[in-house]
């Protein structure tokens, strides 16, 4: 590793133009003649539309268009779809209800949009969409997945009789059942899974661009997949061809999964754009994102952890119900079972799994996929009933686990996966150790002398990254390969540009994926550029999710970079006259091995592009493209320990350390991991202690709408976090990693609320452990 | 309509505005400043901090007419040419940065943190003086760190200029 190559904690160099207020997000686009675009959305969770009166919002100051649903429809856009399919145990495919990006006929959650505005200013547009009137016919809502599964509920698509989507399963269910049947003791709990909002500070947005004389349609957006987004905008929205359609994602400001989707609102621009013969640009507020952003979790499980007499786990049965909203989002139906019970195997030697799983429509908005998605609810479940069968049992938490650690690799779990590299009790270890856990029983009874209830918690979690081999998706339902591109442009004068597929949204690609070519070329840093996020510069690829742009996205530009470097070392050699495999690449130059013979990065690259002196029959330039399609999943992997103290007076629960100990095999720039794991940890933490999602259940109202009402988490809410790294690379990719984005999240809610059961004596705790929770669950234990 | 006139980063502006517009939207729409964010609406988030006479405000929660007169500070206008004033400087060492929406107004309530308590920041400080500035990437344990060396570094300069 050299000072800006792999393993390097090199700054970043995307920071200036954030630091310096010039980064460029899509709020901040501004084209000539655009107009701003405001929606009329229901108030109601669930009514028939039975007319909407446009004509006083139509004679408003500053008004272009006030279009509709139907209008929509008549120009041939398309239904939203969900990309995955899943088919129930029954054979039968799961059942998608049409989602109409501008309702005309019901409107199924508070936000549905039913109506746009088209006007000169922001102000007026939303002026205007307030002088909407629609006449609605209300209809009874439920909000809850357990209740709309019930008989008599309100029922919201007539493809999806009684609200279930698809009712699923994995496992082995008879040998399952046997082994909790004959087993020495059985760990059984109700776990539930808070529903979360994303919140990425920069809230979504777009901007549609039609120009009539080529008949072409540009849309800034804020997305983490600008290719998916064109692919199917074009493909299922009819939108526009793909050659006709541009989308950019300049720079975003956070996703966590939410800007994976494609929205109502992108095609209603682009769509607005041609009707009204302007650019539209429409930029969500904040209540807005809470009503209309994809939404994450909200899944209410029972599970069965069954052990044997020497504690070795037998088996695990668990039973969840989904919430999947009002409508079927781009990959909801793929986080409750691919991305979820695949892994309910965890860190452990089960023999035996069996999960069902059902899907179900309530009138809130959709749910998807949300930092994790799926691998935090299924080691939040696991991990929590870990704990509280070690408390059971009598047994320390961390022998429990021990005991129980997968220990040889290849290790094929009974639920698909088939986990390639690990080493659980090294992380163990490390976290133990950092935390001090030894130490635990005299700061307990330090705090109880000051009258304060300290516990301590840990979580042992593993995930699925680096989504994911194409063949194994395609035949578990994926609509989509999930392979990556990338293209590698070796410029004249030997300055490189690297063309992603990944998109970067706080990630730090422009550094690491740089890191990564000077690494391999003993080239500056600063002679590397990396563009992505334009489906006019890339020519393809599948964006940034599931911690993929590493595992993936990178491995991708190392098999463009073996084309480049194969190609500058025939050049090389015969400008040396010396036979290629005699070439090496060495601190930007090709030398020729055991001798002092050189030529200089840039001159082989002026010519390649002179081409007045190459190998006969080699075509000039230098410019090599590549995909890369995994071969397996990768399996990042990790001990986090959390400690608490907590007053017994108000509830109120302290963090008074928290240790993370992660697998993440090798690591591009250590700095940037850390970084991750600590914004990970943190949206762990807040949903375990602050956040979550409120639907009035008798009117579907949104109660947690805006930063008053939805606790997000602050600086004083945290602590600062001690952060480790063991390396075992995973074998599966060049590069020998695992991915690091979502761990934080996974991981570390389990380990709190641990830690606070533990202090309070009482299991009976859901998260967010508010301090009125807390303080209630202490009174029922005294 | 009102004509709104104010300084801007050492810059004389006047610009026509309707009565409702805010003092962020005037910064973003009218002049262009689009370095200043809007994230929650209800000044809870802090993405639009700016400096209004020498203290941190929430541009999303003054009218424009407000801050007429008044000497306007926007993270564009924080350094000189191309360097990076010692708190970005710091950020950027530090990580104290992901998606960078957030940063402007955090790197604005910063300055303004360390102008008011100098070398005697510390942790707990800087955490109760970031309650109005949310951040989703980071969990703030860069940020704290970023900040605690600008302060650092700004009270040695400072002590290094009064020598």
């Amino acid at each position: 590793m050299g000072v800006e190559g792999i393993g390097a904690r090199v700054a970043r160099k995307e920071d200036k133009r954030f630091l310096t207020g010039k980064g460029r997000y899509t709020d901040d686009m501004s084209v000539p003649g655009m107009r701003y675009a405001a929606f009329v959305r229901s108030p109601h969770a669930h009514a028939r539309i039975r007319s909407i009166d446009t004509s006083a919002a139509e004679d408003m100051p500053g008004v272009i268009a006030v279009l509709n649903g139907k209008q929509m429809l008549d120009d041939g856009i398309g239904n939203l779809i969900c990309g995955w399919m899943i088919h129930s145990k029954d054979g039968s495919p799961m059942k998608m209800g049409a989602w109409r990006p501008i309702a005309h006929e019901t409107v199924r959650y508070v936000g549905d949009a039913v109506a746009v505005v088209v006007a000169d200013s922001v102000g007026e547009a939303r002026d205007a969409a307030e002088a909407v009137v629609v006449d609605y016919e209300v209809l009874p809502a439920v909000t809850d997945a357990v209740k709309a599964l019930e008989a008599g509920q309100p029922q919201l698509h007539p493809e999806a009789p009684g609200n279930l989507i698809y009712d699923w399963e994995i496992g082995d269910s008879a040998a399952t059942d046997a082994a909790i049947a004959s087993a020495a003791h059985v760990t059984e709990m109700k776990i539930v899974n808070n529903r979360l909002a994303p919140n990425p500070m920069e809230p979504r947005a777009a901007l549609g661009i039609y120009d009539a004389a080529e008949d072409h349609y540009t849309c800034y957006t804020t997305s983490q997949n600008p290719h998916v987004a064109r692919l199917v905008m074009s493909a299922f929205y009819n939108v526009a061809p793909e050659n006709k359609l541009r989308v950019i994602a300049p720079d975003v400001g956070g996703g966590f999964g939410s800007k994976i989707y494609i929205y109502p609102e992108e095609i209603v621009c682009l769509w607005a754009s041609k009707r009204a013969g302007v650019p539209v640009k429409w930029t969500s507020d904040r209540t807005e994102a809470f009503l209309t952003d994809a939404h994450g979790r909200d899944h209410v499980s029972t599970v069965k952890m069954a052990f044997d007499a020497e504690n070795r786990v037998t088996a695990l049965k668990v039973d969840t119900i989904a919430n999947f909203g009002a409508y079927m989002s781009l990959f909801s139906s793929a986080v409750p079972t691919y991305l979820y019970a695949t892994l309910l195997s965890g860190q452990y030697n089960f023999p035996a799994i069996h999960a069902n799983v059902r899907a179900v429509y309530t009138n809130t908005v959709a749910v998807d996929a949300y930092r994790g998605a799926g691998r935090p609810e299924a080691t939040y479940l696991l991990e929590r009933t870990m704990e509280t069968a070690a408390r059971e049992l009598g047994v320390s938490p961390a022998e429990l686990r021990r005991i129980n650690f997968i220990r040889s690799f290849p290790h094929q779990t009974p639920v698909i996966m088939n986990y390639d590299a690990g080493d659980y009790e090294a992380s163990l270890e490390a976290a133990m150790k950092a935390a001090d856990w030894a130490g635990f029983a005299a700061r307990k009874a330090e705090a109880a002398g000051r009258g304060m209830k300290r516990g301590i918690g840990m979580s042992c979690y593993i995930e699925a990254c680096g989504i994911a081999p194409s063949a194994a998706v395609g035949s578990l339902g994926a609509g989509v390969g999930l392979w990556e591109s990338a293209e590698v442009r070796v410029n004249a004068v030997g300055t490189i540009e690297v063309l992603t597929g990944s998109h970067s949204h706080g990630q730090g690609h422009e550094t690491t994926f740089a890191q990564l070519v000077a690494d391999r070329f003993g080239v500056p840093l600063d002679s590397v550029s990396i563009v992505h996020g334009d489906t006019d510069k890339v020519q393809m690829g599948m964006g940034t999710y599931g911690s993929r742009s590493g595992a993936v996205g990178m491995s991708a530009v190392v098999k463009a970079l073996d084309k480049v470097e194969a190609k500058a070392k025939k050049i090389a050699a015969h400008l040396m006259e010396a036979d290629e495999s005699d070439i090496v690449v060495e601190n930007g130059a090709l030398k020729v091995a055991g001798t002092d013979k050189s030529v200089p990065w840039f001159q082989m690259a002026l010519a390649a592009y002179t081409a007045h002196n190459l190998p006969a029959g080699m075509e000039p330039g230098l410019k090599e493209g590549a995909f890369y399609d995994p071969a397996n999943f990768t399996f990042p992997a990790g001990c986090y320990i959390c400690e608490v103290e907590v007053d017994p007076e108000t509830g109120k629960t302290k963090i008074v350390q928290f240790v993370a100990a992660d697998d993440f095999g090798n690591i591009i720039n250590p700095m940037i991991v850390e970084g991750q794991v600590h914004g990970g940890i943190a949206q762990g933490i807040g949903q375990a202690l602050l956040e979550g999602v409120h639907y009035d259940p008798e009117t579907g109202q949104l109660l947690t709408a805006s930063y008053m009402d939805y606790t997000m988490p602050r600086a004083d809410d945290l602590p600062s976090f001690q952060v480790s790294h063991q390396v075992t690379p995973c074998p599966n990719n060049p590069l020998g990693i695992k991915g690091c984005g979502e761990a934080g999240a996974i991981g570390s809610p389990p380990a709190l609320m641990n830690a606070i059961t533990d202090a309070i004596g009482n299991n009976d705790l859901t998260m967010p452990a508010t301090p009125q929770k807390v303080w209630a669950a202490l009174a029922a234990s005294n | 309509m009102a004509k709104v006139a104010m300084t801007v980063n050492g810059r004389k502006v006047s610009r026509e505005c309707e009565d409702r517009t805010l003092l962020v939207h005037f910064l973003r729409d009218q002049l262009a400043l689009t370095g200043t964010h809007v994230g929650c609406d209800t000044s809870q988030c802090g993405a639009c901090v700016v400096h209004m006479d020498g203290k941190a405000v929430k541009s999303c929660s003054i009218l424009a007419a407000q801050a007429a007169g008044s000497e306007i500070l926007t993270i564009e206008g924080l350094a000189a040419g191309g360097d990076l004033h010692p708190v970005q400087a710091a950020f950027k060492a530090n990580h104290g940065l992901q998606c960078g929406f957030c940063t402007p107004g955090m790197v604005m309530t910063a300055v303004d943190m360390i102008n008011r308590y100098g070398a005697k920041l510390d942790e707990k400080t800087v955490r109760e003086n970031l309650e109005g500035n949310i951040c989703r990437c980071t969990g703030y344990h860069n940020i704290v760190k970023a900040i605690l060396a600008a302060a650092e570094e700004m009270g040695a300069a400072g002590r290094q200029a009064a020598e």
